[in-house]
């Protein structure tokens, strides 16, 4: 079936060239930070972590929101989302092979990654996360692989997929728990140091992860024959409504907790991500942008006569994604930094080297995505579905 | 055989790039390790006695995981002394035990390491002896 | 016999998986060293667990704080970052009273407790958060003595110890750390260490194991009194029966070893 990813018009072609020169600009840069050490990125002694991380922790939501497909899809029999599952298993792919990618840049001794391994731990949650992550990767390949070559053969998919489908059913939700748990555990971080942290992580990844997945399906509609449905996209949008509007409600709780205690240690990183600490305010006008754009979402997405607009549904998408993606992949990092143990700032900002070094990690999820999607597709377009819903009729 | 005239043309090509390493080289590349036990440490020494922490066949094979092992007993466990086994006693220690000897790191660590490509990453943190530039 | 495509790589495959799971699993039995030959010191301090008490009224001018940190970072090789304050290494240096103990501020105390400057280190946990974290265990907990070690050799540099730590006690090398050493001053006894692995205080495990006190407690001339905290007839608990004592962040259930008299 891999085939099928070499064969594409110019359009692919120039998309996949495009991402290949990010990806060679970025692993220069990331040579670069391997002779030189961590030291060309903007992270300190203060601020430990930075956007690597923060990246890592949102795709790792986005990874997990493939099951808001696959749940309903295999355990309630929701046909509309037959279309959809592959492609939602596919994404999961790419982000979790993003996310392993984040660590290892991350890493001061990445040629040692192996040590998490060879001596496991049972007490770190690190090692879990490992764990849990390769799992998943394998999982996803092996169901999406499975059932997209069975479909291939206009043959049902064989029987022991079936409860592998299910495990990656409780696999995903446990994969950002143990995410967040690498942070609600922390003593003295008080900005992490919740227990609706797993939880927020839960919501979030449900309204970013299927916000991407509504944008992929609108983005194969209009450039291939495939058509993961309009009912598909309208229910996935429900989904992203809801879990939007609860990933705020979250967050209303923790600032009310936060703001009615009056406790300094939980006050202080809302204070400095939101209005600035002590003259320190570099993060507030990124933090704001998330809140407006998190306050556009459900404005458009509240209202169903908009929602069923779907070039409206895009925009709403668009900005739930963004907004979710600063909060989550950068304001929560940092957050837990500032201010130290110390009650002193250091302030963060990512530099040249790990901007590019970031991107070429996201043009090699997205290089992955194009040809998963590419092989999807060109299955389904000859298999299944044409625009019309018609069976398509091949050519002689 | 079909288009024997490229294929060959071809072979000759791959053949040239694959041996051009040895041939550029040359002997200097092949050249027998010599590492150097001449130090004025060993020297010292009674000639009859200049003996390593184990022997040198055992030392040549296995200094890599003696290393190791010595790290873990001293970092990990927080034992110090090693019994070799000839009963003598040696303070567990790259720096302070091994090179005390071995102050010659460029001509007798790096002599066999380089003949083997190898780059050990001890010397990143553990101090080389200081050698004179003769 | 023929054989087709897929039979073959399965096969292919199966074999190197077991060819190296074999060679791996016997190569990682054999052990060069026998524990029979390793042995400690005997002239090692030993203790249950290993504790300091600082007294701050021994620390008159800056020059009694001067000599600890210098101590340890001379004779530790911990490099002295000038270049940019973020990639900054430090194992013991100072803190005013309202950032050594975050939480217990009060505007009206005297302004000579709220300029002194405490000495700040890793605190040695009795529950450590870093060591509970660390997914290598390149940090640990050593038994023996209670002193929370670093193991440079196996730490792969996620820092996520850096973010346990509730104490702010660790640095990581963001760059290699070699030019920043003074070689002039360099202790050629004691490794330095390379870009990308964190470190910390390590209570002079080396000095300990030769018999002797931590180079800071030896150059404090008494300002720093160490010992061992189970054993009732030590130095350090015949302090804490006298003098009232406070660490830091005692309510996060660490169990800090390093106690302030103010």
């Amino acid at each position: 079936m891999l085939e099928k990813a070499i064969y594409g018009g110019r359009r692919y072609w120039v998309w996949i060239f495009f991402l290949l020169g990010l990806i060679s600009v970025g692993f220069l840069a990331y040579l670069y930070q391997f002779k030189n050490g961590l030291g060309v990125t903007g992270m300190s002694r203060d601020v430990s972590w930075g956007l690597y991380i923060g990246q890592f922790t949102f795709l790792v939501g986005v990874a997990a929101s493939g099951v808001m497909v696959v749940l309903p899809y295999y355990l309630h029999d929701y046909k509309k989302f037959g279309r959809l599952t592959i492609l939602g298993e596919f994404l999961a792919i790419a982000a979790v092979i993003m996310c392993m990618l984040f660590i290892f840049v991350d890493l001061g001794q990445p040629l040692r990654v192996l040590n998490v391994i060879l001596h496991p731990t049972t007490n770190s949650v690190m090692f879990y996360d490992m764990l849990v992550l390769s799992g998943y990767l394998f999982l996803n390949l092996l169901i999406g692989w499975t059932v997209l070559g069975a479909e291939r053969k206009e043959v049902a998919p064989p029987k022991w997929v079936k409860p592998l489908i299910i495990l990656s059913i409780a696999w995903a939700p446990s994969i950002h728990t143990v995410t967040a748990f690498l942070y609600a555990g922390i003593p003295g971080r008080h900005f992490w140091l919740t227990a609706i942290l797993a939880a927020r992580f839960l919501a979030s990844a449900f309204a970013g992860g299927p916000a991407l997945l509504i944008i992929l399906a609108l983005i194969v509609r209009k450039y291939t024959k495939f058509d993961p449905g309009k009912e598909a996209i309208q229910s996935l949008g429900k989904i992203v409504t809801y879990c939007m509007l609860i990933n705020v409600f979250f967050l209303g709780l923790e600032l009310f907790t936060a703001f009615y205690s009056q406790i300094p240690g939980h006050m202080h990183s809302f204070v400095y991500l939101y209005a600035g600490l002590h003259g320190h305010n570099q993060l507030v006008p990124i933090m704001w942008v998330s809140s407006i754009l998190a306050v556009i979402a459900i404005g458009l997405l509240v209202f169903p006569q908009i929602r069923k607009n779907e070039s409206l549904l895009a925009v709403a998408c668009l900005a739930t994604f963004f907004s979710l993606w600063i909060d989550k992949g950068f304001g929560l990092v940092i957050g837990g930094f500032v201010p130290n143990p110390f009650e002193k700032i250091t302030e963060y900002w990512p530099t040249l080297p790990e901007a590019l070094i970031t991107l070429a990690v996201w043009a090699i999820g997205f290089l992955v995505l194009t040809i998963l999607y590419k092989i999807a597709v060109s299955i389904k377009e000859e298999v299944v579905f044409d625009k019309y819903g018609e069976k398509q009729i091949k050519a002689e | 055989m079909y288009n024997a005239g490229k294929i060959i043309i071809g072979i000759i090509i791959f053949v040239a790039l694959v041996t051009f390493p040895f041939i550029f080289a040359g002997g200097k590349a092949t050249a027998k390790p010599d590492p150097k036990i001449n130090t004025p440490e060993i020297l010292k020494m009674p000639e009859n006695d200049r003996k390593c922490v184990e022997s040198k066949a055992f030392m040549k094979k296995e200094h890599m995981q003696l290393l190791n092992d010595w790290r873990d007993r001293v970092v990990r466990d927080g034992n110090t002394i090693y019994t070799n086994a000839e009963g003598k006693t040696f303070n567990m220690s790259l720096q302070n035990t091994c090179m005390k000897c071995h102050s010659n790191k460029k001509k007798f660590c790096d002599e066999c390491h380089n003949y083997a490509a190898v780059k050990p990453y001890c010397w990143d943190c553990h101090i080389a002896p200081k050698e004179k530039e003769s | 016999m023929s054989i087709n495509r897929r039979e073959f790589l399965k096969m292919a495959g199966i074999s190197t998986i077991l060819g190296i799971g074999g060679v791996s699993a016997v190569q990682g039995v054999r052990n060069s060293v026998e524990a029979s030959q390793v042995s400690k010191n005997p002239e090692a301090l030993t203790a249950k667990r290993w504790a300091m008490v600082v007294d701050m009224s021994k620390f008159k001018s800056e020059e009694d704080y001067r000599k600890c940190i210098n101590a340890c970072h001379l004779s530790h090789n911990v490099p002295h970052i000038t270049d940019n304050p973020k990639h900054e290494v430090k194992w013991m240096w100072t803190e005013t009273y309202e950032h050594a103990f975050p939480g217990n501020e009060d505007q009206y105390r005297a302004e000579r407790f709220q300029e002194m400057p405490f000495l700040m280190l890793c605190n040695h946990c009795e529950n450590p958060p870093c060591v509970r974290v660390c997914p290598t265990q390149a940090t640990f907990k050593r038994k023996s003595d209670g002193i929370v070690m670093m193991d440079m050799h196996r730490c792969i540099g996620c820092r996520f110890c850096m973010a346990g730590c509730p104490y702010g006690a660790r640095s990581f090398n963001f760059k290699n750390p070699r030019p920043y050493i003074d070689e002039s001053k360099e202790n050629l006894e004691f490794p330095t260490r390379m870009k990308g692995v964190v470190e910390k205080c390590t209570l002079c495990y080396e000095r300990l194991a030769k018999g002797l006190q931590p180079a800071c407690v030896e150059a404090s001339k008494g300002a720093l009194i160490f010992g061992d905290l189970e054993d009732p007839n030590s130095a350090v608990r015949k302090v804490l029966s006298e003098r009232f004592t406070i660490r830091r962040k005692p309510e996060l259930g660490t169990g800090p070893s390093v106690y302030y008299i103010i």
